[in-house]
């Protein structure tokens, strides 16, 4: 495999990771903005732009856009989240130059009045349809109540309310300012010929205009606390617990997934033995997630509502006692033999190191591959993990629940 | 040119068939035992699904906890899976532990503990389960109507219910394990990087003494079929439906199959364009195809808010009627666009692989090579299609909805 990067005049960015061996071909813009990105006026726009890219252009209508990548045979999707949007399709090697050319153009939306109304009423059927399933509207309602007024706060989708108050000239404007090329950068992983990937994409954002754009990084001040949601269509309580952990920029972040795949993996985790394999949870996990200038360490729980006091105070205690007692040698290793073989199966297909990619440019502007990412984690060490620990207690936290319970 | 299929059928019934792909540094497996929830006993319904979690829990020389920490420690990322035919075990990791991850899984498969102080925990996992649907609309209804659309015990949902789940017993279980976890039925499928002749030499080893067992027949009571409305206090309405259609070996499958595409898969199909693009009705709406040995069916969903809810069945309503008047040549170049680079990328996925082979053995007794198929979608037109759908409109609907209120359904439509 080999990488390579170079920017275009316009400050767009292009990467790719060239696999004479691969199948297909993986490409994806990833644009540096998200909910964090935005202001109360224009509360969920950065995900109901990525919807609107696909309702046309200057020289393609919606239906042309849907059918056009449909034409290509390609595998492909976008998604908002905090701090970025990302536009991507898996294609056959052949297809590649198309493919550029479809998602470049669609990133040059028309965002016609019209097709912003129809579209308003996706978006609310979007909203509703998570508002049915508990377990996504608590994960939003959990990073309010953790990072309180920070942008990180932020919903990605915004509200029923906040989506119709939305003119279209607040999105245009939005776009305007955060889909300069400066803060984009085109990836491409699989089997990719570079000069041509590069030439294919000169050819087509070359012209693109740049705009001064940047990102407000405010420290975030952790708000502890509990909340309950009463939601009396809810079948199962949820719990989301929130505590600090490392950013995306902090080294130690390897060291807090394994601490977090150790306390808190699927399967054979501290977490797994006390409360999913006895049948007191249906699902209790743990994980690490980063961000620039902020990382958090992330406690899921869904069991039957009666079950749900005791069982946080089981989650608790399994924190407390990894705090004293620390973690054993044997877990960290079986920790590691875990990580290992996801890095390797998780990459073998392009649109797996896709994301990877991706990724990494956009928060670090890194490049690491497969074999770089198999030895951090290989040299992580014992200590390592309990400096994390110690660093960021998990037993301090915010917890949001919600489901039928009144009181808890 | 893809790899050839190997396979081999050991003398107890068990079929081993492997695809070796070797470009990739990992190698997946699954089990397909003939253990589905088509064998659950009416008042144990879930009992093929509770006996799944009941093996998981120690065999051979393991307890529980040295079960879960060998498979982690081999880096096995596995799932556990009962379907209406099977129960099916599987497991992706690094080529080098697959002998290990496989002598490991021979162990559940002939010497489970099946431990009587777990027999609680597992009950409260399955419980766990069944709530767990209850807060997925969604999934709520095409559990429904696929209950109501196959004739009975097909639509039988594997996560059994309340009632049945509470009276099983562990004199439940392991007759139950010993009636149905044997060789003859059982299809083991192999994907990835390995050796065929060490691969066969250590499935022998492990499996080739395995005892058959005897077969049950399957008694079938006529479905429910028709419209089924479940209220449910949601902000959306959940609409599902579905008719009948042949199976994956019969010759028209790929027909039918293409038609269904055509309706309801991918952005530029029928049902997406019409509902969600055209008309921004819902955020969801798709169909798709399913299939049993002996029969399938096309099951198209939408959620949308309920005071959309009978304008979204109407539109779904007038496409299927539509498709029957038959579709067009650039519709179905899009699908083979489409299907075709989704077959490419299997190559790229071992455990995909290993599943689809494992399947395949069990609809045909062979496997359609990555190339075979590729050319089965290339002989495909929209004059056969036309064909096919001028014999099989789709018609005799089985229609469900969830949500705070009933639809009209036209008269005569299901």
């Amino acid at each position: 495999m080999e990488f390579h990067s170079r920017t275009l005049p316009n400050g767009l960015e292009i990467i790719a990771e060239c696999n004479a061996e691969a199948h297909s071909t993986a490409v994806g813009f990833f644009v540096k903005t998200g909910s964090r990105d935005e202001t109360d006026e224009v509360a969920g726009v950065s995900h109901f732009l990525e919807h609107m890219t696909f309702k046309g252009t200057p020289t393609r209508s919606a239906d042309d856009v849907n059918r056009q990548f449909d034409e290509l045979g390609a595998h492909y999707n976008a998604f908002t989240n905090e701090e970025a949007t990302v536009y991507f399709a898996a294609v056959l090697p052949e297809y590649l130059d198309r493919t550029v050319e479809l998602l470049a153009d669609i990133l040059r939306p028309s965002l016609r009045e019209e097709d912003f109304q129809t579209e308003k009423q996706v978006i609310i059927e979007e909203i509703r349809m998570y508002d049915d399933q508990p377990p996504f509207g608590a994960d939003e309602k959990a990073k309010a109540a953790y990072f309180g007024s920070h942008p990180l706060g932020r919903s990605v989708l915004g509200t029923v309310q906040s989506i119709r108050d939305l003119p279209v000239d607040g999105m245009r404007e939005y776009f305007r300012r955060r889909y300069s090329p400066g803060n984009i950068v085109l990836a491409g992983a699989g089997r990719i010929d570079f000069d041509e990937f590069l030439a294919c994409a000169a050819r087509c954002c070359g012209q693109w205009e740049q705009f001064e754009t940047s990102r407000t990084v405010e420290p975030a001040e952790p708000h502890e606390g509990f909340h309950l949601i009463h939601k009396e269509i809810a079948t199962q309580q949820y719990a989301l617990q929130l505590s600090p952990g490392p950013d995306a920029g902090d080294d130690d972040r390897y060291a807090a997934k394994l601490l977090a795949t150790v306390l808190g993996d699927d399967s054979g985790s501290r977490l797994y033995w006390e409360l999913v394999d006895p049948g007191l949870a249906e699902h209790a996990g743990l994980s690490h997630g980063e961000y620039e200038g902020a990382g958090l360490m992330m406690t899921f729980m869904s069991c039957d509502p009666e079950q749900a006091a005791d069982n946080l105070q089981r989650i608790h205690d399994v924190y407390r006692r990894a705090e004293t007692e620390g973690i054993t040698p044997a877990e960290i290793q079986q920790a590691k033999n875990k990580l290992r073989s996801r890095i390797v199966l998780s990459s073998e297909r392009p649109r797996g190191r896709l994301f990877a990619l991706g990724g990494e440019w956009v928060t670090r502007r890194e490049y690491r591959s497969i074999e770089d990412d198999l030895a951090t984690v290989a040299a992580v060490t014992l200590e390592d993990v309990t400096a994390v620990l110690a660093k960021y207690p998990l037993s301090r936290c915010t917890t949001v629940t919600i489901g039928p319970l009144k009181d808890l | 040119m893809t790899d050839p299929i190997l396979s081999h059928r050991f003398p107890n019934g068990l079929v081993l068939v492997a695809e070796p792909m070797t470009s990739l540094r990992s190698a997946a497996f699954t089990f397909l035992v003939p253990a589905g929830s088509v064998y659950d006993p009416a008042d144990r319904s879930g009992l093929g699904g509770f006996t799944c979690e009941m093996a998981l829990r120690g065999a051979g020389p393991r307890d529980s906890r040295q079960f879960v920490l060998d498979l982690d420690n081999l880096g096995v990322e596995r799932g556990e899976a009962v379907t209406n035919a099977h129960t099916g075990f599987s497991g992706a990791t690094l080529a080098e532990s697959l002998s290990d991850a496989l002598a490991i899984f021979a162990d559940l498969l002939r010497r489970p503990r099946l431990p009587a102080d777990q027999l609680e925990a597992a009950r409260l996992v399955m419980f766990q389960e069944l709530r767990a649907v209850e807060d997925e609309p969604a999934q709520k209804l095409s559990i429904e109507l696929r209950r109501r659309h196959y004739p009975d015990p097909w639509g039988r949902p594997a996560q059994g219910d309340q009632q049945g789940l509470e009276a099983i017993a562990l004199d439940d279980v392991r007759p139950y394990f010993q009636r149905r976890y044997h060789p003859d039925g059982t299809i083991l499928g192999v994907a990835g990087r390995f050796d065929w002749e060490r691969l066969k030499d250590s499935v022998e080893r492990l499996l080739g003494d395995w005892e058959p067992g005897d077969h049950e027949q399957i008694v079938e009571r006529p479905s429910a079929g028709r419209y089924e409305h479940l209220p449910y206090d949601s902000n959306q309405t959940h609409v599902g439906i579905s008719w009948s259609s042949v199976p994956y070996r019969d010759p028209d499958y790929f027909q039918a199959w293409g038609a269904s595409g055509v309706l309801g898969s991918g952005s530029s199909s029928r049902l997406f364009t019409e509902v969600r693009e055209r008309r921004g009705l819902c955020y969801s709406v798709h169909a798709g195809y399913h299939t049993l040995r002996d029969r399938g069916g096309v099951f198209c969903y939408a959620g949308t808010s309920a005071d959309r809810a009978q304008e979204t069945l109407d539109v779904m309503l007038g496409e299927l009627g539509r498709l029957a008047e038959g579709i067009e040549a650039a519709e179905l170049d899009r699908l083979k666009a489409r299907i075709k680079s989704a077959l490419i990328m299997q190559q790229e996925s071992s455990s995909s692989r290993s599943s689809s082979i494992a399947r395949d053995w069990y609809h045909l007794g062979r496997v359609r090579t990555l190339d075979e198929l590729g050319r089965v979608i290339d002989e495909l037109s929209s004059e056969s299609i036309n064909a096919y759908l001028a014999e099989h409109p789709p018609g005799d609907f089985t229609i469900v909805t969830l949500g705070p209120r009933e639809l009209e359904v036209p008269v005569g439509v299901s």
